[in-house]
């Protein structure tokens, strides 16, 4: 590609890297967003490749139950002799998995949702007031009495998980779009007859882009603390998978004796989410100061 | 004043009455037949049959969402299936602990976190913001239960100087009794809360002193003491309050967990008994009462916004 290139060219866009670097490379010079981003990697390198070099999560060994952390099991083992550093990094798998999905899909539907509220003004105001409501319910309540109903299963436990976090993003696409939506080149595409769904396409949905960033990876977050929440209270995902908070959950009766089994999962959850959380406050600081000002304040 | 007052409760009306409809078909469109469930794994078609026409399933769901909405506009949150209580009067005997506890909690993280934001917002970049800022970021990175069993070791396993759990009631056992058993649920439960409050009290209180009636303050002497509380703080107020109501949402799911880690007997160990028992109109009822809860306290912030800043006037 840079070859075919005529050398006017290239030294143009030479030029243009030296004045504004590269949306990673702003990223990246955040120290925080650094250390924050390499934990993060670090986590999702352990839940991909872990599991191929710990013993079976459920493998149980009744002759060692409730050991302390020692060589031979690094985080202990649990009631059934179970060890916790397996099922620990394989649980990490099942967080990612969940907060990944969470924040996908919520800011997908958010995404539509928001567009349609903030362009279309007679859908605003009714599609506005479903979403206060959702707000008002509590997340976690509503998120127990689905899944109680529906049964558990990692599909359930993820959509009791969404439905509480799609009016956040509702409510930001939607401002973001009744601001775009004044712009003179919206107008003007309006003037020229572009069709609807084109104008969101095209000229709309770029707009939302970077702030959305920021809010997935809240959510992202925010959803791995639900699902651990779900699962310690035994409503989440079936007992027999060892999900962080399943692990803690199981720990419970015996934290008097075995405080491990509930310290290390916790930890690494607590790390996992931190990092989440100091990647997404760096990007908002990066990719939109306006947003970044907002949220602040 | 008072016809914006009225109005303004008028208009929390339509939005429970959405919550109602929103809770009613979110259970309701959930796959998976409630009767079935309550009934349990070895009931017969008789049984599951028996609990439908007991619960109105078999009723069209426009006829069943009616019958919801006005049997709600009487006050009647519904009837639980086994105890044959009303839910109302569950909440009533169970609203003590969890009032309490929710209290304590927003008192302690008020009196902690402004003043740390504020401090963090006048010596901004210095290490006493940095602590604070990395608490804020660190308290919405760990589940409220990891933090509570963290304490319970500490404090109350390795130092002994609290118990374990339990819920001892003011009224009979005396104030001193009932607060060494709410220290560990209360401060457990307002990390996330000082968390949100200190943040958003730092960035207030940042806006705020770069205000120009703050520099004149400053060139007529006035201490930075004075500055803080008259000037900042009270000009700061009204986005910290509403981040308060903001955050009675977490408040409400972190009281859930509070209460089942530390063996409260209150309304989140209610719903948890419920959701264990398949108590269908239970879990559905406390749902809706803690939506309510939320919509109330945050109209009452809405009003108090006048107190907090004499500018705002209705």
């Amino acid at each position: 590609m840079a070859a075919a290139e005529t050398p006017e060219l290239s030294a143009e866009a030479d030029l243009s890297e030296k004045t504004q670097p590269s949306t990673l490379r702003l990223v990246l010079r955040n120290k925080a967003v650094f250390w924050g981003g390499l934990l993060l990697l670090a986590m999702v390198a352990i839940a991909i490749i872990g599991p191929f070099f710990t013993v079976a999560p459920t493998e149980q060994n009744v002759m060692s139950r409730l050991k302390a952390p020692s060589s031979a099991f690094w985080f202990g083992t649990d009631f059934l002799g179970r060890d916790v550093f397996s099922r620990v990094v394989h649980g990490g798998r099942i967080s990612l998995v969940v907060g990944i999905s969470v924040a996908l899909i919520a800011t997908a539907i958010g995404m539509v949702t928001g567009m349609i509220a903030g362009y279309i003004r007679w859908l605003d105001a009714p599609v506005m007031r479903v979403m206060d409501g959702l707000m008002a319910i509590p997340a976690i309540l509503l998120a127990i009495a689905m899944i109680a109903i529906s049964g558990a299963t990692l599909t359930t436990v993820i959509v009791a998980i969404t439905i509480p976090e799609v009016p956040r993003v509702v409510r930001l696409v939607r401002s973001v779009v009744l601001t775009v939506r004044e712009e003179p080149y919206v107008e003007a595409a309006i003037a020229a007859g572009t069709r609807l769904p084109f104008i969101l396409i095209r000229h709309i949905l770029p707009n939302t882009i970077a702030p959305m960033i920021v809010q997935a990876t809240y959510i992202c977050g925010a959803a791995m603390l639900t699902e651990s929440i779900l699962g310690f209270l035994g409503a989440g995902i079936p007992p027999e998978i060892p999900s962080w908070g399943n692990i803690m959950s199981e720990g419970r009766t015996y934290f008097q004796l075995t405080p491990w089994i509930i310290f290390y999962p916790g930890v690494a959850l607590a790390l996992t989410v931190l990092a989440v959380n100091i990647v997404g406050d760096g990007l908002r600081d990066t990719l939109d100061p306006r947003i970044a000002r907002k949220m602040r304040a | 004043m008072l016809t914006y007052v009225l109005k303004r409760v008028l208009s929390t009306v339509p939005v429970m009455a959405i919550v109602a409809v929103l809770v009613f078909m979110l259970l309701r469109l959930a796959p998976g037949d409630p009767a079935a469930v309550i009934a349990g794994d070895y009931a017969t078609a008789e049984d599951v049959e028996r609990i439908r026409t007991q619960l109105g399933l078999n009723d069209p769901i426009p006829v069943q969402l009616w019958h919801w909405l006005m049997q709600l506009a009487s006050g009647d949150l519904g009837t639980a299936i086994f105890s044959k209580k009303s839910v109302v009067e569950l909440i009533g005997q169970r609203i003590e602990p969890t009032l309490l506890l929710s209290l304590c909690t927003i008192v302690f993280a008020v009196a902690v976190a402004v003043p740390l934001g504020t401090i963090a917002a006048w010596k901004s970049g210095s290490i006493v913001d940095r602590v604070v800022m990395l608490f804020s970021v660190g308290g919405f990175s760990v589940p409220v239960f990891v933090l509570a069993y963290c304490l319970i070791y500490v404090l109350a396993m390795w130092l002994k100087i609290l118990p374990v759990q339990g819920y001892k009631s003011p009224f009979d056992h005396g104030l001193l009794t009932f607060l060494r058993h709410m220290v560990l649920p209360v401060m457990a439960l307002s990390v996330i809360f000082i968390a949100l409050i200190a943040r958003m009290t730092r960035a207030s209180v940042m806006e705020v002193l770069e205000e120009d009636y703050v520099r004149t303050a400053r060139a007529k002497g006035q201490s930075e003491w004075k500055i803080l509380i008259h000037h900042a703080l009270r000009n700061a107020a009204v986005p910290i309050v509403t981040v308060i109501g903001v955050g009675i949402a977490l408040l409400i799911g972190g009281v859930v967990v509070t209460e089942s880690v530390f063996n409260i007997p209150g309304l989140g160990r209610l719903v948890l008994d419920a959701v264990l028992a398949r108590d269908y109109p239970v879990i559905q009822g406390l749902i809706l009462f803690f939506s309510f809860i939320y919509i109330l306290i945050n109209l009452l912030i809405d009003l108090s916004y006048t107190l907090f800043d004499p500018r705002i006037r209705y």
